[in-house]
């Protein structure tokens, strides 16, 4: 079963430590994402609740931080997010995991 | 009088000795890498959240830091700014050796030369000495900023080394934490309230004696950027998903958590007083109060439900531009939430009327009983690292042996550094504004500009900057100090990268360690509500850079070489002064991280007077909610609503004609620590200009797209920023980010880093104070605001050119007379309700 990252966005908080902690971990240059932190802007709705929502997705430049969950540990992503709204694991677990909550998730294949 | 004594040896005993027993230890060796474990603080700029770091090195240089899993706040966490860590300290920008420049040649970029320390360390020490003598030690004053390391730092070299009892808090008003310490330590005592997220538990959430809140109140405050004063705030998120807390949001902006609450009330910028005492009103209309620790524990309840009576949630919702049917809804919901949890944010401290809310916002905290209850807001043991004032600042030198607790204060009266005369008489402004002067250490701040621009009542000479970069941040009317400091007769910064105020001012800079570069200890809310006690352990050496203590070291041995010479280390310093009645420092870094394990009401058992008897240190012994203490520096006791002073209602003439927009700024990102960071790759990149908060409503009116340059001025001054069209801001309200200067660009006068390009701080007045000498308008400004188009302009924040036009500050002179000087109506105390410290007779019979 292949691995992948879930989300719980209704929780990410668009703080961008996701994005610095890969970026550290890949060595990428400064231009470079292995994940990359999208803004769905606010807007209030016609009940006068509002919406508002960040996402982070792994880009091609993801290898699941191959390195470092083969010495045992989690991917940087997940270790560094503020919100711990990010989980690494199969997909069948983070399925699962995802079905439990019911709303606002997303599971990502890099 | 209170016994230090006595609170620090209770300090002492409710700490606990060991740190987790089977935690990695703090030094570790992985190969040919060496793996530190240690809490983070400042440099670079934060608040004392201590987020947990692990260090790789290797040959003396950092290769990778990242978060440690271990730690029990942040468990891995970090946000970026401590992620681009090694892009900071490793910065070819970064000053690393010291350096000296001619007096003639302030404002020229190209005259710094290098120098060692001794010669550095002498010429500041040499001017002292010389300046001391002329013309006295209080000639002399020392700039901090807030939130960080240097905190501690900037009276001590203000106290210790030169003697002066001015040390400098540069924004208008004090208007930060110290309105919210001068609060809390009138009504109730106890350090700091904060919202319990079970941080002082070493199991945390899963500790038997903790209660998740069901509800939080945010008011004026968004702690997921700001992480204020040691609340690390997506702890709150943690809650939020583990045990559904609800969250009330009180804020002009929409925030990103204001869109996951349940309910946001986006009220009028300055107005939350009128909106506090609703709250109010609704829970005693209810009677969604805790009758029994009312009566026990609080004072003068009754006379604060009279005083809300004035008003009701439709008197409110008028004042606040609010649906009145959402305030009772509100109000209600936190009323009936079980137990409830208050957050108050900056939105206290930089109003004129922040006093008042801040008694509201106690209120709120305490009479539905859950203050320093499981699930409600904590109280702190309140020991304040030696440099608060204690007791109205009525210290005796007359002790001269020293003590484990002595205040930085109370040395430098004991060791001869400075004279009771020179503390009492010579401290600016705390003559007018005695209430500043009882709780805050320093000066009061828009006394101090006058003074520099007078010479009245003296005329200053001199003037350090630890880590405050008052022209191109915290100072109102920036330019104001900016012409004022260059005049003095010699400067100096204790800092990291050159800024505006070091360019236009200094004489010589003395390169500054990182938080990861020595050793140190990092508590929450500056030991006012310890979570924990953290160690900062030097990981690495860059350049000759130094730490704050060792640089106060060296200048203090050539000035007062009786006091200093005791110490040869910073760890003798450290142990002596800084950690005091705490573990010792070996121990501390043992253990990493040391929970405070504190208990839950303190004020049943006697942990928050000095005297150890249940109750509150105050004139009562009880929680004020009719504050003595208030009424004692000329203010009401009880809460009001006072309209600020620059808005719809105070100004309704300017406001139709030229200037229709309320201003607010502050506001937080992630990315910077108010003027710091703005140098880093990874964290520029993600706010690469200073932004203006637009609603769609009003931008469309003025022609204004997202992106636009806009120019936003005041009768102050004026500014330019980028648009960013947004519903999330109240319409007839701009929110304009504040701090903003360009590192990229000339660094010579007169452009200086573009420091007054984009400075929002252009359009803020100084002076405009509470009758305390509190708060100010950073809340609630008027403006206006317009696209510009000419994109040669030179004025352009992204052009290298200088803002030509000259700004219109120090012609505009309401803030002298906006406040009619009407003596307050004050009620004499009652000698029968004063409870002594000695005896507390009630409140013992009512301790089960």
């Amino acid at each position: 079963m292949a691995n992948g990252l879930y989300i719980d966005f209704e929780f990410c908080s668009g703080c961008h430590s996701c994005e610095i902690a890969c970026r550290n971990e890949l060595e990428l240059g400064i231009t470079d994402f292995g994940m990359k932190v999208l803004e769905d802007k606010p807007r209030q709705n016609p009940d006068g609740s509002w919406h508002w929502d960040y996402i982070a997705y792994p880009t091609e430049l993801c290898n699941l931080c191959e390195d470092r969950v083969a010495a045992g540990g989690i991917p940087a992503c997940v270790q560094h997010c503020q919100a711990k709204v990010l989980y690494y694991g199969t997909i069948e677990e983070l399925t699962a995991q995802m079905l439990e909550k019911g709303s606002k998730g997303a599971i990502f294949i890099p | 009088m209170i016994d230090m004594n006595k609170v620090a040896s209770d300090v002492l005993a409710a700490t606990p000795k060991t740190g987790p027993t089977n935690a990695t230890a703090w030094k570790t060796q992985d190969g040919d890498e060496t793996i530190f474990r240690t809490c983070a603080w400042s440099p670079p700029g934060c608040h004392p959240v201590g987020c947990g770091l692990r260090v790789h090195v290797k040959d003396g240089v950092v290769t990778k830091i990242e978060g440690d899993p271990e730690h029990p706040i942040t468990r891995g966490s970090l946000c970026p700014r401590c992620l681009a860590l090694k892009e900071y300290i490793y910065h070819p920008d970064r000053i690393i050796h010291p350096m000296k420049r001619a007096k003639e040649f302030r404002g020229q970029a190209d005259k710094w030369e290098e120098c060692s320390w001794d010669e550095a360390t002498t010429l500041v020490a040499n001017a002292a000495i010389e300046i001391r003598e002329k013309f006295g030690p209080e000639t002399i004053i020392v700039f901090g900023g807030t939130g960080r390391e240097a905190n501690n730092w900037y009276p001590q070299w203000a106290n210790l080394v030169f003697g002066t009892p001015n040390s400098v808090y540069a924004q208008p008003g004090w208007s930060c934490y110290g309105p919210r310490m001068t609060n809390t330590a009138f009504m109730m005592g106890g350090g700091y309230p904060e919202i319990d997220y079970a941080s002082k538990f070493p199991l945390r959430y899963d500790d038997p004696r903790f209660t998740p809140p069901e509800l939080i109140l945010l008011w004026g405050k968004e702690p997921l950027r700001s992480n204020p004063d040691g609340l690390y705030g997506h702890a709150i998120i943690e809650m939020m998903r583990r045990f559904g807390t609800k969250i009330i949001c009180v804020d002009p902006r929409v925030t990103w958590i204001g869109t996951r609450a349940e309910e946001v009330l986006q009220l009028r910028p300055g107005t939350d007083t009128a909106l506090a005492m609703a709250f109010i009103y609704v829970l005693a209309h209810d009677d969604l109060v805790d009758h029994e620790f009312i009566d026990a524990w609080t004072y003068g309840y009754d006379a604060l439900v009279q005083r809300v009576s004035e008003m009701p949630p439709s008197r409110a919702a008028e004042i606040c531009g609010l649906d009145e049917e959402q305030i009772w809804r509100a109000a209600r919901l936190f009323g009936n939430a079980k137990p409830s949890s208050v957050a108050w944010g900056l939105a206290t401290d930089e109003s004129t009327n922040g006093a008042q809310l801040g008694m509201c916002l106690v209120a709120l905290m305490s009479i539905t009983g859950f203050l320093d209850a499981p699930g409600g807001t904590t109280l702190g043991m309140g020991d304040d690292q030696g440099n608060v004032v204690r007791d109205g600042g009525s210290i005796s030198a007359d002790e001269k042996v020293d003590d484990a607790t002595d205040s930085t204060l109370e040395l430098a009266l004991k060791h001869g550094m400075m004279s009771e005369d020179t503390w009492f008489n010579k401290r600016i402004g705390v003559d007018k504004y005695p209430c500043v002067g009882s709780v805050m250490w320093t000066c009061q701040p828009d006394e101090m500009l006058k003074a520099l621009e007078t010479g009245k009542p003296f005329k200053l000479h001199m003037a350090q900057f630890v880590s405050s970069n008052p022209i191109s941040c915290i100072g109102g009317e920036p330019q104001r100090w900016w012409n004022a400091l260059r005049e003095l007769d010699f400067n100096f910064a204790c800092d990291l990268f050159m800024n505006p105020v070091i360019q236009a001012c200094c004489d010589v800079f003395l390169p500054v360690s990182s938080t990861i570069e020595h050793d140190g200890q990092v508590v929450t809310h500056y030991g006012l509500n310890s979570s924990f006690y953290g160690a900062e352990n030097k990981c690495v050496q860059v350049g000759d850079c130094k730490s704050d203590i060792e640089i106060m070291r060296m200048v203090g041995k050539k000035i007062f070489p009786e006091f200093w010479n005791r110490f040869d280390t910073d760890e003798d310093y450290n142990n002596f002064h800084v950690f005091r009645s705490w573990l010792p420092w070996d121990t501390l870094r043992d253990n990493v991280v040391t929970m405070s394990d504190e208990e839950y009401f303190k004020y049943k058992t006697g942990r928050l007077r000095p005297d150890g008897n249940p109750g509150f240190p105050t004139m009562t012994g009880r929680l004020e909610l009719y504050s003595y203490a208030y009424a004692n520096f000329q203010e009401d006791a009880l809460p009001y609503f006072e309209d600020p002073a620059y808005g719809p209602v105070s100004m309704p003439k300017m406001m139709e004609s030229e200037y229709p927009f309320v201003l607010t700024t502050g506001a937080r990102r992630q990315e910077f620590f108010h003027s710091e960071h703005k140098q880093v790759p990874s964290l520029r990149q993600i706010s690469p200009y200073p932004e203006v908060d637009i609603n769609p409503a009003d931008a469309t009116r003025l022609g204004i797209e997202e992106g636009d340059w806009v120019e936003i001025w005041s009768p102050y001054g004026k500014c330019r920023q980028k648009a960013k069209v947004t519903p999330t801001i109240k319409e007839g309200v701009v929110h304009a980010v504040h701090a903003f200067w360009f590192p990229e660009q000339e660094a010579s006068e007169p452009n200086l880093f573009g420091a007054f390009k984009s400075n929002i701080n252009n359009l803020m007045p100084t002076s405009v104070n509470a009758k305390s000498g509190f708060g100010n308008t950073f809340k609630s400004m008027i403006c206006n605001i317009k696209k510009v188009y000419d994109n040669d302009d030179v004025n352009f924040p992204t052009d290298t050119g200088i803002m030509l036009e000259a700004s219109r500050q120090c012609e505009f002179t309401y803030q002298e007379t906006w406040r009619p000087t009407d003596a307050p109506v004050v009620d004499p105390i009652p000698q029968d309700q004063i409870l002594s410290f000695e005896k507390t007779p009630e409140i013992d019979n009512i301790v089960k």
